[in-house]
């Protein structure tokens, strides 16, 4: 069954169709790579699974559970985390507050949060700047803090969202390192969308290929790199 | 975020001269009155800075809440001769469920539209509680002859408000609320993909807030002894000045209301009064031009208000004291 | 029957000068993206400008237009340029800074006003203040009437500005994009200290009409800034269409909202229809034409 489904998810925009028929699941444990051009609707996808948006049709199926049409905080609370593509850090806080609030949602007391803070701190590399606003954290602390808030509320799933751009090769590297222990040392299921192919070729173990909001294929990162169709709709993509 | 004890020394010396100062101005109801009317602004300010300051919900129309708590007072009292002093337990309370119905309508909006929303109800309530008549006493207001001529209880009881409500606000921030309410004000979106459900923690916000403000108003009719919808219900006298105590004290910090509050009522009096009779008589008309003038500062210069921005204007003000390691 | 035309003829007249108001404020808003709750304020400074002149010059209200609308565009520049625009880049806990700085700017108008003119009421007496024309049973208020056709003028000057002009465009494009506009060399500063300006002179244009109608005194301000955002919510944000016909709305709403239901609910009409439009009807009636 998977740990998530989605059947014949569709998502219209007034007249334009977002996400046409999407179907694929996630087997618990595995890291499932999303990717398509710019605009095929990855990012939409996830909102869809979050219910930021409400779906037009289609079923998404969490743990057995139908969350079609339950609310963000719900599904939150249910075990999916999710980082933004344009990040969201609580500015004025503290990195250490910005992921004690995730904390709390698990957590009743502040010294069960701050705990809990503090190990995913260590393990996203951010404990040294625990203390410093959030807002003048450099843009691969933020993607980490990113990651760190999410983790925090302990999820089953957890949905990244091009964590990787901008980032240097060597910021790149510990990037990669970060999102392997989440599911080799975490247990989390993974679904990552990235544009950066040498990530998500890297982390995949499988990946499923979108464009114009519809499924072309899904399969093995070598096979989807072979993809026709997907080298098509990749035209001057950096990986080969 | 964390405080080994839940008064600080300096917290402890302040509380401790509140105790004090009616005291030492015996002699002057004056003054005792002014320290009445600082304490009642403290409740107001700390009660709209929980909603606005903490949580982001900038509310421009806080004397709902103040004018509902003095008319729950004040009604009764009018109709059936039951002492106003109930309404210090019933004000909050009707404040409360009044300001949930709000919450209702209001938190769908967001930013600017929220003030906006806020501001058409407490406009709508004082239209309605001033031509409802045979409710309310219409324009006429309703009086009370008051309890106490002395004003030691009056102050008194305000204080305990004030320090009830800076307490209450406190201690909602040092736990999971607080951390929610600050999450919701930095990024409502971000705050619901981290399981907070924001609509139930902007109403707790608005309960705590909205009571507090009731206390206040019912407090206002039982001190003054006269009310009506027109100055309960006041956009400007209230519900500006709300937000401009919490503004200049300081928004989302602990402490910043009870400091605004003290420098409105000083600076009025000090403009009311010409500078105690130093100065030509037009200058007491000048106290709302001063506070004009003392806002557009503010928002330029000091957006933190002074509690806020403090190391900064020590930093204007000291005369390099201490060398800047950068 | 005849007091439905009644209602009806009064309605549609106070909204065509209920619209210039309207459309000044959803221009403010469109390319400052703040409610300019010193809107009213700046009526009330041209109104007394105005005053000044009839009084001590004899200049006839209708043309001191000439006189207000170049001091207020002036006056309104300089607040948008010295104190509203270095706002819009600070980022602060509350992001209704701007709005809380016209509401300081507000307060300063008023007082200085106060200050000099004292709470007096005032008036005008011209050759057609308080009269009006009479057509089959039906009043028409001759300063109204004038007024109404100036709104008219007014709305189809600024049309012509927006749609036909460089400088239209302009406005247009920082409303809608601020920062595309600034990477197509459009000086959004510029452009918003413009538009502050000119929404600010379109008031004070209306003041002049205003003038024979109501009463003068400092606090007349919020009255009119609340019914301007009324209409400006009313028809959707931005849209100089929708203020007018926000405009009209509320006239004829507060019209006959007085005459059929209870006249001391009058400025109440507006609010709650404000909050229903809020809550039920985010886009304004704008956002019903969209098919």
């Amino acid at each position: 069954m998977g740990i998530l489904t989605l059947k014949n998810v569709t998502k219209n925009f007034g007249g334009l169709t977002a996400v046409n028929k999407v179907s694929f699941t996630v087997e618990e444990g595995e890291i499932l790579g999303l990717i398509g051009p710019n605009g095929s609707g990855k990012t939409t996808i996830f909102n869809l699974i979050n219910h930021y948006f409400p779906v037009t049709s289609g079923e998404i199926i969490f743990k057995g559970i139908n969350i079609t049409h339950k609310q963000t905080h719900e599904i939150a609370m249910l075990g999916i985390g999710r980082t933004f593509q344009v990040v969201k850090p609580l500015k004025r806080l503290s990195v250490e507050d910005n992921v004690m609030a995730a904390a709390f949602a698990r957590e009743t007391t502040f010294e069960g949060a701050r705990k809990v803070a503090r190990e995913v701190l260590e393990f996203t590399h951010l404990d040294h700047v625990a203390h410093m606003k959030a807002g003048g954290l450099p843009i691969a602390g933020r993607k980490r803090l990113e990651i760190a808030k999410a983790l925090a509320t302990r999820p089953s799933l957890l949905l990244l969202d091009e964590t990787a751009a901008g980032l240097n090769p060597s910021e790149l590297d510990e990037a990669i390192d970060i999102i392997k222990a989440i599911r080799s040392d975490l247990g989390i299921t993974i679904i990552i969308v990235e544009h950066i192919m040498k990530v998500i070729m890297n982390i995949s173990d499988r990946i499923h290929a979108i464009a114009f909001g519809t499924t072309i294929t899904e399969g093995s990162p070598e096979e989807v790199a072979k993809n026709p169709t997907v080298i098509e709709a990749y035209l001057g993509s950096d990986y080969h | 975020m964390e405080n080994k004890k839940f008064f600080s020394k300096g917290e402890l010396i302040l509380i401790l001269a509140g105790l004090v100062l009616p005291f030492v101005f015996f002699f002057s109801p004056y003054v005792q009155g002014l320290l009445i009317f600082i304490m009642m602004w403290v409740v107001l300010g700390t009660s709209w800075n929980l909603l606005a300051g903490y949580t982001g919900q900038v509310s421009f129309g806080h004397a709902a809440y103040f004018g509902i708590g003095a008319y729950t007072a004040a009604l009764p009292f009018l109709h059936f001769k039951i002492s106003p002093w109930w309404g210090l337990l019933t004000g909050g309370i009707m404040a409360v469920i009044v300001g949930y119905l709000l919450g209702v309508i209001v938190f769908r909006l967001r930013g600017p539209y929220f003030a906006l929303g806020t501001l058409a109800s407490a406009e709508i309530l004082r239209i309605a509680f001033g031509e409802e008549e045979w409710l309310t006493n219409g324009h006429n207001g309703i009086l009370y002859i008051t309890t106490w001529v002395t004003k030691y209880p009056y102050y008194f009881i305000i204080f305990a408000l004030a320090i009830g409500s800076v307490l209450s606000v406190k201690l909602l921030m040092r736990r999971r609320e607080g951390y929610y309410f600050l999450s919701i004000r930095e990024d409502e979106d971000a705050a619901m993909a981290l399981g907070i459900n924001t609509k139930k923690y902007k109403n707790i916000s608005m309960v705590v807030s909205s009571f507090w403000a009731g206390v206040a108003g019912a407090f206002y009719f039982i001190y003054m002894g006269f009310i009506d919808s027109d100055t309960v219900f006041a956009l400007h006298n209230i519900s500006i000045i709300t937000i401009l105590v919490g503004i200049i004290g300081g928004v989302g910090t602990i402490w910043g209301p009870a400091v605004g509050a003290i420098i409105m009522v000083l600076l009025q009096e000090l403009f009311r009064s010409a500078i105690f009779g130093l100065a030509p008589q037009w200058v007491s008309g000048m106290h709302a031009f001063v506070f004009g003038l003392l806002v557009i500062f503010v928002i330029l210069y000091l957006p933190g208000g002074v509690v806020g921005d403090w190391e900064l204007i020590k930093k204007k003000l000291h005369i390099n004291s201490k060398t800047e390691k950068s | 029957m005849e007091m439905f035309l009644q209602s009806l003829i009064s309605g549609l007249l106070v909204g065509g000068l209920y619209a210039i108001i309207g459309i000044g404020m959803t221009l403010i808003m469109g390319v400052l993206k703040i409610i300019n709750l010193a809107h009213g304020q700046m009526l009330m400074v041209s109104m007394y400008i105005a005053w000044v002149a009839w009084y001590y010059l004899g200049i006839d209200p209708y043309l001191s237009v000439f006189i207000t609308v170049p001091i207020i565009f002036y006056l309104a520049e300089l607040i948008s340029k010295y104190l509203l625009n270095p706002l819009i880049e600070k980022d602060s806990i509350l992001p209704e800074n701007q709005v809380l700085m016209t509401v300081g700017i507000g307060i300063v108008l008023v007082e200085f006003m106060r200050f000099i003119f004292t709470s007096d009421y005032r008036s005008v007496q011209t050759s057609y203040t308080g009269q009006a024309w009479h057509i089959g049973g039906i009043s028409i208020a001759i300063p109204l009437f004038w007024a109404f056709l100036f709104s008219i003028a007014a709305t189809a000057f600024l049309f012509y500005l927006l749609m036909k002009t460089d400088l239209g465009r302009q406005i247009r494009a920082t409303a809608q994009d601020r920062l595309a506009a600034s990477l197509m060399g459009i000086s959004a500063e510029k452009i918003t200290i413009f538009t502050y300006g000119l929404g600010s002179a379109l008031i004070a244009a209306a003041g002049s009409f205003f003038l024979p109608i109501y009463y003068l005194y400092p606090d007349v301000g919020p009255e009119f800034t609340a019914k301007a955002f009324v209409i400006t919510i009313l028809g959707g944000l931005g849209s100089t269409v929708g203020a007018i016909a926000g405009g009209i709305v509320l006239g004829l709403a507060e019209t006959f909202g007085a005459t059929y239901i209870d006249a001391g609910y009058r400025d109440a009409f507006g609010l709650i229809i404000f909050l229903l439009v809020l809550v039920f009807l985010p886009g304004g009636l704008k956002s019903l034409t969209k098919v």
